[in-house]
C-alpha cells in the first residue's frame, strides 16, 4: 500500500452537485417521498372511512380541496411522471430483458408495451373511480 | 440471514416500484380531481365505502398500500445515505418500522370497514 494514498475530497452531503447524471439520480430518488406521502394519505383516508360516517368523509374530501392542493397535486403528478414512471419504463428492458428464440426483444418494444399497459391501467382506475 | 433479508426488501422494492410507477399517476390524478371539487362518483362515501367493504376492494387496496410503503421505505433508506447520514443500521430499523406500522394500520382500517 502506498504510504500516502490519494483520497479525493468529496462532500458527503452535496456530492451529486458535481455531475449532471448524479443530480438526475438524486432527483429520481426523491420521488420516493411522494410514494410515502400518498401511501399515508390513503391510509389516513381509510381511517376516516373506517369511522363510518358520510359527514366525516365529506369533511375529509372538503379538506383536500383548494388552489394550494391543486398546485401541490399538479406538481407532484409532473414530478412523479418524469422522475419515476417514465424512467422506470426506460430501465425495464435492462432490468427484465426478454429473449424469444435466439433473439432479444428490442428495447423499444418492451418500453412501448409499458406505455400501452400504463394507459390501460390508468384508464381502468379512472373507470373504477367513475371518472370515465 | 443478512442476505435473505436483503432479498426480501429488494423484492418488495422492485415489485413496489413497478406497481407505483403504473398506478400512482392515476391516484394523484384522482386527488387532483378531488382538489378541484370534482369528486369522482365512486369516491363519494356510499360507493367508496362499499368498495372498501368488499373483499376484492380490501385486497386491492391492501396490496397497493403494502407494496408502496415498503418500496418507499427501502428507497428512503438509500436517500438518507445519499444525503450524508451514515448510520445505515439505525436508519434501516427506522424506515422499516414505519413501513411495518403503515402495513398494520392499512390492514386494521381496511378490516374495520364493513
Amino acid at each position: 500500500m502506498s504510504r500516502r494514498p490519494y483520497v479525493r475530497e468529496m462532500s458527503k452531503t452535496t456530492w451529486y452537485m458535481r455531475n449532471g447524471r448524479y443530480r438526475v439520480y438524486v432527483l429520481r430518488e426523491l420521488s420516493s417521498f411522494l410514494v410515502a406521502f400518498y401511501t399515508f394519505l390513503v391510509i389516513y383516508a381509510l381511517s376516516v372511512l373506517a369511522a363510518g360516517s358520510a359527514v366525516q368523509w365529506n369533511s375529509f374530501l372538503a379538506s383536500q380541496q383548494g388552489v394550494g392542493m391543486i398546485i401541490f397535486h399538479g406538481l407532484a403528478l409532473l414530478y412523479f411522471l418524469f422522475y419515476q414512471t417514465f424512467p422506470w419504463f426506460k430501465l425495464a428492458p435492462k432490468a427484465m430483458p426478454i429473449q424469444v428464440g435466439e433473439n432479444k426483444v428490442a428495447d423499444s418494444k418492451i418500453i412501448g408495451a409499458h406505455y400501452v399497459a400504463w394507459i390501460v391501467v390508468t384508464a381502468f382506475i379512472f373507470w373504477l373511480a367513475g371518472v370515465i | 440471514m443478512a442476505i435473505a433479508k436483503k432479498a426480501i426488501v429488494w423484492g418488495l422494492f422492485a415489485a413496489g416500484g413497478t406497481l407505483t410507477s403504473f398506478i400512482l399517476p392515476a391516484l394523484i390524478g384522482l386527488f387532483l380531481l378531488v382538489a378541484t371539487g370534482n369528486v369522482p362518483e365512486n369516491l363519494q362515501f356510499e360507493q367508496f365505502h362499499a368498495f372498501a367493504a368488499s373483499w376484492l376492494g380490501k385486497a386491492c387496496l391492501f396490496v397497493v398500500l403494502f407494496l408502496s410503503v415498503w418500496h418507499a421505505a427501502h428507497r428512503l433508506r438509500v436517500v438518507v445515505h445519499d444525503f450524508g447520514i451514515r448510520k445505515d443500521a439505525l436508519v434501516a430499523n427506522a424506515v422499516y418500522t414505519v413501513a411495518a406500522v403503515g402495513t398494520v394500520l392499512a390492514a386494521f382500517y381496511l378490516l374495520a370497514i364493513s
